[in-house]
């Protein structure tokens, strides 16, 4: 049987400006299902986000082959949407004209796209401001475009790379509520990459722990907690604080390690 | 889905409405009430200073410089009127400073557009960019108010010499900045617009475009001065018209206040063209945050 997504043996270098090498993710070796909710959490700065442009396209593998949909990776494949870390919204574009981009690149007509666009506005909550442009909205509401922007294609996959590491505590579970609403019943796979373990285990069916860098997959843990969930309250329940302990003791000495490589680093 | 932020914001804009609202009584303290008697004191300063400056020079003149040399505002003023009534020795003075205007303008347009089309180009043609930049850098070291004259001699004492002239000059800030902004666009936002769906000459037209235009339009403010100097500069050389040969003819008359009045001509026409750029920038990055020197504290 084939999965929706499958990295297999994946290494992927980049060139160093000095000269030499660096190993972003080593040998990596996955799958995720249609309508899975996987969490990749590791160290900062190990290299999850990289696991993310392989499956996204926008960097081919050095080693190891990538596959979406059973093909392999060439160029962007069909279905995929990527919010990134950073805001990437056009700041020249109103929000209306921000979500009805994609809709347009891919050939839909302007009105329909646009009326696609207006729908999911309302969905994230934004309605009313169709007309705002970026400086004008507050971070989480910056979010709320990204994420109709990105859910306005009907993505069968969605790449998260750490979406809300900027936000303030609050605001962050709020619209990772929000996320899990939009998300359920639809569907979609999810990969969130995120280096905050609460987040991971709040949000997803299972959580993939990756080493310090070169990131490796070390451990792959199922999280068997009941949806619909809400995350503030689930971080508060027994079966929450006995997986997180759980995935803690795999994750916590790839942190010291990390610690240890940004020292060296450091000194 | 989240009432609490929504109406948070909301009630963020209902207070804006309500400051944005006029007052019903005006007091001294009134922020906007400040702002305009701070307007107009710069402005009557400015009167000011403009008096002063042409006072001084009328009476250090009047008193103990020689008219000959440095003429006088009156004298200049005299001449100008002549010009604008009786027209000048050349015919009348608005066929001058149409004719200089004209060759500004289409100097201007070609030299932009050439400018913008290549900048973008090479900025987003690596290998291209890399290849040429020495013969640019080379063609924009050369002198190039000496090429008023080769013009004359491949297009005669026409509007082509100077149109060429004036699309030289514009055409180098124009080109760099285009080049310089094409370059410096947002990988994010390409990369988003990428996995989006938008091919590549949608990215070159939704993103990099729109995001070299604040850098276009930067260069645009100065690239209309130097076609106005293309302009004269070439009719200063050899024409049979424009606001460049009032000033060469003055200048074979030792007629100084009739350089001073070309000068004051073209400065004239250099303050309008300025006001409608600046226009035309306020309305193009209309999304652009207000600045922190726009947002004047009152």
């Amino acid at each position: 049987m084939s999965h929706l997504v499958e990295l297999s043996h994946a290494t992927k270098r980049f060139v160093k400006a000095g000269g030499g090498t660096h190993t972003a993710v080593s040998d990596i070796t996955m799958t995720v299902d249609p309508g899975e909710f996987v969490a990749v959490v590791g160290p900062t700065g190990c290299g999850k986000s990289t696991t993310l442009s392989l499956v996204s396209g926008l960097e081919p593998p050095s080693e190891g082959t990538v596959q979406v949909n059973g093909a392999p990776v060439h160029g962007i494949p069909d279905g995929v949407g990527y919010m990134f870390q950073a805001d990437a919204m056009l700041p020249w574009r109103n929000v209306l004209a921000n979500v009805a981009a994609g809709p347009m690149w891919r050939g839909v007509h302007k009105s329909e796209a646009r009326a696609k666009a207006m729908d999911w506005i309302d969905r994230v909550g934004l309605a009313g401001f169709e007309k705002s442009y970026m400086h004008q909205l507050s971070g989480g509401m910056r979010k709320r475009v990204a994420l109709a922007q990105t859910l306005v294609n009907e993505p069968k996959i969605l790449l998260m790379d750490e979406p809300f590491s900027a936000l303030d505590v609050q605001t962050r579970a709020l619209m990772q509520n929000e996320l899990l609403d939009l998300w359920s019943g639809t569907g979609t796979a999810v990969i969130f990459v995120t280096h905050d373990l609460e987040e991971a285990i709040a949000l997803a069916d299972r959580v993939v722990v990756m080493t310090a860098s070169p990131a490796r997959i070390k451990d792959d843990f199922r999280i068997n907690l009941p949806r619909p969930r809400n995350v503030e309250e689930l971080r508060l329940t027994p079966e929450f604080i006995e997986t997180y302990s759980k995935i803690w003791q795999s994750l916590s000495s790839e942190v010291e390690t990390a610690r240890a490589q940004g020292a060296s680093r450091v000194a | 889905m989240s009432p609490d932020t929504i109406d948070a914001s909301a009630a963020g804009a209902a207070d804006l409405a309500k400051s944005a609202a006029p007052a019903p009584v005006e007091r001294a303290h009134d922020p906007r009430a400040r702002l305009r008697k701070h307007k107009a004191l710069v402005y009557s300063l400015r009167a000011l200073v403009l008096v002063g400056v042409l006072a001084f020079w009328e009476f250090s003149v009047r008193l103990w410089l020689d008219p000959f040399f440095y003429s006088e505002p009156s004298l200049i003023w005299k001449k100008l009127v002549t010009w604008f009534t009786d027209g000048t020795a050349q015919g009348p003075i608005w066929e001058q400073i149409s004719v200089t205007l004209q060759e500004a303008v289409y100097g201007f347009l070609i030299g932009a557009v050439a400018g913008v089309v290549l900048g973008i180009l090479l900025g987003r043609a690596r290998l291209l960019a890399e290849v040429l930049s020495p013969f640019i850098q080379a063609a924009n070291a050369v002198p190039r108010i000496v090429l008023a004259a080769i013009f004359i001699i491949w297009f005669g004492l026409g509007m082509e010499s100077k149109i060429a002239t004036a699309t030289v000059l514009v055409f180098f800030p124009v080109f760099f900045n285009a080049f310089q902004g094409a370059r410096e666009v947002d990988r994010n936002l390409v990369d988003n617009a990428r996995i989006l769906g938008a091919g590549r000459l949608q990215v070159l037209r939704s993103i990099v475009v729109p995001s070299a235009t604040s850098w276009i339009l930067a260069s645009l403010h100065t690239a209309f001065g130097f076609a106005l100097i293309g302009a004269i500069v070439g009719e200063f050389a050899g024409s049979t018209k424009g606001i460049g040969l009032l000033i060469s003819t003055g200048l074979a008359a030792f007629d100084s206040a009739a350089i001073y009045g070309g000068m004051v001509i073209s400065t004239v026409l250099a303050l309008i063209a300025e006001l409608l750029l600046g226009y035309l920038e306020r309305r193009l990055l209309k999304w652009r945050p207000p600045s922190q020197i726009e947002t004047v504290a009152v």
